[in-house]
């Protein structure tokens, strides 16, 4: 243990020098210590999505469905995925005429909360009432305006009607079941639910948790206690206590490690990669280091309308003159693989034919050429109205890998005769108004997150391009127009065949490669920085986090 | 004393009123709103949920109408609910404030009780070598940024030597017989942070302003008289040197809040300031409001404090006189 002031300064400082840094004791540990550079805002599951929150509630209570670590839909609160051919999902058509389905789920029959009570359809249908509720203030109304109605079958089984039909059915992740039997009262007036529920105003209450851990103590901005859950009925946890602690600030972050306050840095919500690889450098040989590449698909969208940008021989010459893979190995030392579409590698859905572009500066110089951009002006191009190749590239300013990235990019363009300016902006400035509004005048570098098997409508679909008109709602900021594609996404959709299916995904990735409304960089990893003791976490490279498995983490000695 | 007492209230409530309008009113032309950057980071977010999550959060009303509604309410006692916190305003603020409150408090004294005696001593010593030692630490402490001197100090005592703990509050179950200490123990490296960032100032204040004090010619007279170094020092020439201390430490209160952000960050320590900060990005308008107007609150009382103390140093100085000047 270390030692605190309590002891002879001097005496400790001789120690100190004459051995170094403090050990850490290798001793089987019963409380570990995680450290996130987040605090969750609430803690109601369906109220205002956020990582932090994800992360510890993912110790205290289970979705019904979600993705595992090899990116596979399972069951964790239900028995079994419902399905076409056993009858578990049936399709029906909707009071309006349209394709819906009924689905068929079983809670599993060992769930009970944390208090003892079972966990059953009435809770199911408690969920759904506040779920669809408008004024409840949850974030994702319309997962819950999907469902038409559900029937209950007993205890333990319902069925829920959903008003469209789509190929990845059987996923209810985002459906955070919430208990009736504590926060029923709390829903009697719905505009204050998110006030008075019991996951805000007796959060440590047991009935409220159904994980392998229940939250016991939260000190509101520092840390969150978990402890283990009696009623669990998986495997029993090793840990007796988990403390998670929120620390803002990365070097206070690491400080801590170092200083054995936390045990573990979360790469969920931990420090950017750059700065794990610093970290590494140093203290490679205290701590285990894990990097998953995964559904973080960071790249530079292109505004479609810029007259510049509308020629795709200039998107294609943008993408060959910039050398992702130095990037990658520069930077990154390997551990983001430069992307060629939006689809990961790891995805099942990849289509390994997907046109790349190669680090080639000679055939960028010939496409742009070809474009009309042929006159060399103290290196830059001009066209011949004698208009300059100027592009302006913009990203969330402070971001220190963004903008490190953005200026080798800026020096690989300048190599090709394309002035590139920077104008970067706060992010909530940029996410806020200049990517939503459009307001980017040329290329705008930033990630998406994703689950796998994610179909990209939102942000391809000719139907989801942001205008005043619509709102500003919608993701496909490039304004990226093929009927192609958008006939594809929305057989995407609905088409089940398995062979079929994939054609589609493959003649998506083909036009996304072709068109090329964006600019591919990589796919971003999170670093798991670990203590060598802790053996188990499994970083799943998608949205749903490590902290779902925790009853599979261990020490060793 | 009541007439000058009951004047700095009014005129308190006045600069709050006001301040509270241009708060509401800076915050309202940040572009963006928290729905705003949902909306962009969440791809099943439609326009309607955006619409219907922007009414229940009120966002979609005139920024002027917002703040009646916000008024009204407060002067009925109803700060409302922070919005980033799903909790009752007064209730982020009360857990929060004390422990700024603490550290301030804490920093200043300790600034103080350092600044003081080392300011004397190096006045009463103009240009020897300690005084220019003194003189270079000072400078040191003045230009070292606080988020450096954090990290430096956690690295040291927390990495290094392994005798203070990092950051946060310490994670003991509330009223058990530990608490107390590990709160003792969390506190000790952001108040040392908090305290050499101010007391560099103190000091040379102190030393310039001893420094003159010692030139005047009741000193000269004084020591003329035979009158020991120390009893002129403690009788005659401290009280005035300390006029222009007070006038610095009451206008130094928004600095160190200002401090207060960058250490209450780096040491996880529970405070205003990142709760202020916080919410004025998330925009808590609710809570950013009543957090700014207690800072404010708390820089008019010393600035009233700092009025007392010239009453009490200065026997030319009435509290009469004080409210002719203002």
């Amino acid at each position: 243990m270390r030692m605190r002031l309590s002891s002879a300064a001097f005496a400790a400082l001789l120690a100190v020098l004459l051995t170094g840094p403090t050990a850490h004791a290798a001793e089987l540990k019963d409380e570990l210590v995680i450290g996130i550079s987040q605090f969750p805002g609430n803690f109601n599951p369906n109220i205002d999505s956020m990582l932090a929150k994800s992360y510890i509630l993912a110790m205290a209570r289970r979705p019904f469905t979600v993705y595992d670590k090899d990116w596979r839909l399972i069951c964790m609160l239900c028995t079994e995925l419902p399905d076409l051919e056993r009858g578990t999902a049936r399709i029906e058509p909707t009071a309006e005429g349209k394709k819906g389905i009924a689905l068929t789920y079983t809670i599993r029959p060992d769930a009970v909360w944390g208090d003892g009570t079972p966990i059953t359809t009435d809770d199911v249908l408690f969920t759904w009432q506040a779920g669809r509720e408008p004024t409840t203030g949850i974030s994702n109304l319309e997962l819950y305006d999907r469902i038409t109605s559900i029937d209950q079958h007993d205890d333990k089984t319902f069925t829920m009607h959903v008003n469209k039909f789509t190929c990845d059915y059987a996923g209810i992740n985002d459906f955070e079941v919430l208990p009736a039997h504590v926060d029923r009262a709390n829903f009697a007036e719905p505009a204050e639910y998110k006030n008075r529920s019991a996951y805000e105003t007796d959060t440590t209450n047991p009935g409220l948790w159904f994980g392998p851990y229940r939250v016991t103590q939260v000190v509101f901005g520092s840390h969150v206690v978990l402890e283990p859950n009696p009623t669990w009925w998986g495997k029993k946890p090793q840990f007796k206590r988990v403390v998670v602690k929120a620390i803002e600030n990365t070097a206070a972050l690491t400080a801590n490690l170092l200083s054995g306050d936390i045990d573990y840095i979360a790469g969920e919500l931990g420090l950017l990669l750059d700065q794990a690889l610093a970290f590494e450098k140093r203290h490679g040989d205290k701590f285990d280091f894990s990097y998953k590449s995964g559904l973080i698909y960071e790249h530079i969208d292109l505004n479609l309308d810029n007259p510049i940008l509308a020629d795709r021989r200039v998107r294609r010459a943008l993408v060959h003159a910039i050398d992702r893979g130095a990037i990658s190995q520069q930077l990154f030392e390997g551990h983001q693989p430069v992307a060629h579409g939006q689809t990961n590698p790891l995805d099942r859905v990849y289509f390994k034919d997907t046109p790349s572009y190669a680090f080639d500066p000679a055939r960028a110089a010939q496409l742009l050429d070809e474009a009309g951009w042929d006159t060399l002006k103290d290196g830059i191009r001009y066209n011949d109205r004698g208009e300059p190749l100027q592009l302006e590239l913009m990203t969330t300013a402070g971001n220190k890998t963004r903008e490190l990235v953005q200026q080798v990019l800026q020096a690989d363009w300048r190599k090709v005769g394309v002035d590139v300016r920077i104008r970067n902006e706060p992010a909530r400035v940029y996410f806020g108004q200049t990517l939503r509004e459009r307001k980017f005048r040329a290329m705008g570098m930033y990630a998406w997150i994703s689950s796998p098997e994610n179909i990209p409508r939102t942000t391809l679909h000719s139907t989801m391009i942001p205008t005043a008109d619509n709102g500003w709602s919608g993701q496909n900021f490039p304004a990226f127009r093929n009927d192609e594609l958008d006939t594809v996404l929305d057989d995407m959709e609905t088409e089940c065949d398995a062979s079929k299916n994939q054609a589609l995904w493959n003649r998506m990735q083909e036009i996304y490669a072709t068109e090329l409304p964006v600019l591919p960089l990589y796919f971003r990893a999170n670093p798991y920085i670990l203590p060598k003791w802790l053996k188990g976490v499994e970083p799943t490279g998608h949205q749903y986090p490590t902290a779902l498995w925790i009853e599979d983490w261990h020490t060793v000695n | 004393m009541l007439r000058f007492v009951s004047g700095r209230l009014i005129e308190s409530l006045i600069v709050l009123l006001a301040l509270s309008f241009i708060i509401y009113w800076l915050m309202g032309l940040m572009p963006g709103d928290p729905i705003d950057i949902m909306i962009a980071s969440d791809p099943n977010l439609t326009a309607a949920d955006a619409q219907r999550l922007k009414a229940l959060y009120g966002l979609d009303q005139p920024i002027f109408e917002r703040y009646l509604n916000w008024i009204g309410s407060a002067l009925e006692g109803n700060f409302g609910y922070s919005r980033l916190h799903t909790r009752p305003v007064m209730e982020v603020v009360g857990a929060r404030l004390p422990n700024t409150v603490l550290l301030l408090g804490l920093s200043l004294v300790l600034a103080l009780a350092i600044a003081v005696p080392v300011g004397i001593y190096a006045a009463l010593k103009p240009y020897s070598q300690l005084d220019y030692i003194i003189n270079l630490t000072c400078f040191a402490g003045i230009s070292v940024p606080p988020f450096w001197l954090a990290l430096l100090l956690i690295i040291l005592f927390a990495v290094t030597l392994g005798w203070l703990p990092a950051g946060g509050m310490g994670h003991v179950v509330a009223g058990s017989s530990g608490a107390f200490g590990a709160r003792l123990e969390h506190l000790i490296l952001p108040t040392a942070t908090l305290t050499l960032l101010t007391v560099g100032g103190f000091t040379r204040f102190m030393r310039a302003s001893m420094l003159q004090t010692l030139r005047q010619d009741f000193i000269r007279t004084a020591r003329a008289k035979g009158v020991s170094l120390s009893r002129m020092v403690a009788a005659h020439a401290l009280r005035n040197a300390l006029l222009p201390l007070v006038t610095v430490v009451a206008l130094s209160f928004g600095a160190m809040f200002s401090g207060a952000l960058i250490t209450e960050t780096m040491f996880s320590w529970l405070g205003m300031g990142k709760m202020i900060y916080d919410s004025i990005l998330g925009n808590d308008y609710n809570l950013a409001l009543v957090g700014l107007m207690f800072a404010t609150g708390l820089t008019l009382l010393g600035n009233f404090l700092a009025d007392v103390a010239y009453v009490w140093l200065d026997p030319r100085i009435t509290f009469v006189s004080l409210e002719q000047r203002r």
